[in-house]
């Protein structure tokens, strides 16, 4: 790799990413993390997908103190 | 480039988990051993049995309280880098650190801060479990519209950009959100269920440890997320204005 010269300015014109690169990623990590933060957040609490307490009560602490409605 | 930002952002999460998970441990977990005790004397004194405990609080307060903290931030993380993938370079002329920064403020507001104010973290013992339906749904709906909202603000600062320029398009995003949270925040149900004889001093506490948690996570992985692409957007933006 040859530059020339390195760019005097401070700030460099920023190069956007274009959306369709951005696009499958945003939906394939989007649907990843609501799933994660469901089950950090509200399972087995309003709605309950594995039956018991038991993953509400591992997470108890860390669901109060992150702000979920718990209980 | 997706591929770095991703991991990149995973990295400042877990990091940022981290520093949350320690700062929430030290300052957090007496409150809730706290309210928890006020939690028993009330049901010993109502007559009540004592519930069983399937997870005992040893492993609540130290690997459950890891676990929830660490997978939440490494969420946020992951989530971050894809706003910071659309944000970077469609905000105007600032450096990837700056959007970085920028966005973390953004995420603190409208993912946690303005549904805060609405439905505010409570400590055990706070809350009615024959509500907890109505309530997770009120509070995640605030969430949505406040992140909704946001982005609908901030789509509607560039539309203004052009004829107001940067400082007042700004001014008058900011002022749209603000508007649009108050009314919905109106619009949404109160939800008050302190118990009467529940400490106040505790109740403030454990809110305002709850806020700095989250200000901890959001400031570390705004500033981190922004240091560690920085140079590489940098060489990117250079190699493309100066085609060799």
């Amino acid at each position: 790799m040859s530059i020339a010269s390195p760019s005097p300015i401070a700030i460099p014109i920023p190069v956007r990413i274009p959306l369709r690169e951005v696009l499958p990623w945003a939906v394939f990590i989007g649907v990843l993390a609501v799933v994660l933060l469901y089950f950090v957040g509200a399972e087995q609490g309003a709605t309950s997908l594995v039956s018991g307490h038991y993953v509400h009560e591992f997470v108890h602490d860390g669901r109060h103190l992150l702000g979920f409605p718990c209980h | 480039m997706m591929r770095t930002l991703l991991v990149r952002g995973m990295l400042a999460g877990l990091a940022a988990g981290v520093l949350a998970l320690v700062f929430t441990w030290l300052l957090g977990e007496p409150l809730v051993g706290s309210a928890i005790d006020f939690e028993s004397a009330e049901a010993a004194a109502a007559g009540e049995a004592a519930e069983p405990e399937l997870v005992s609080r040893g492993v609540q307060s130290t690997l459950g309280l890891a676990t929830g903290v660490l997978l939440y931030a490494i969420a946020f993380g992951g989530l971050f880098a894809l706003a910071f993938a659309i944000a970077y370079g469609r905000l105007g002329r600032i450096s990837a650190r700056s959007t970085s920064l920028l966005l973390a403020l953004a995420g603190y507001l409208s993912a946690f801060v303005v549904p805060f104010l609405k439905y505010p973290a409570n400590p055990p013992s706070v809350g009615n479990p024959d509500t907890i339906g109505e309530r997770t749904g009120a509070y995640f709906l605030m969430v949505v519209l406040s992140i909704g909202l946001a982005v609908a603000a901030t789509y509607l600062g560039r539309r203004l950009l052009p004829g107001l320029g940067a400082w007042n398009a700004a001014l008058v995003a900011v002022l749209a959100f603000v508007v649009a949270v108050v009314v919905v925040q109106l619009l949404l149900p109160a939800i008050n269920e302190v118990p009467k004889e529940f400490p106040a001093a505790l109740l403030w506490n454990f809110r305002v440890v709850s806020l700095g948690t989250q200000l901890v996570m959001w400031a570390t992985i705004g500033l981190l997320f922004g240091a560690l692409v920085q140079r590489k957007l940098r060489t990117e933006s250079q190699l493309t204005a100066q085609p060799v």
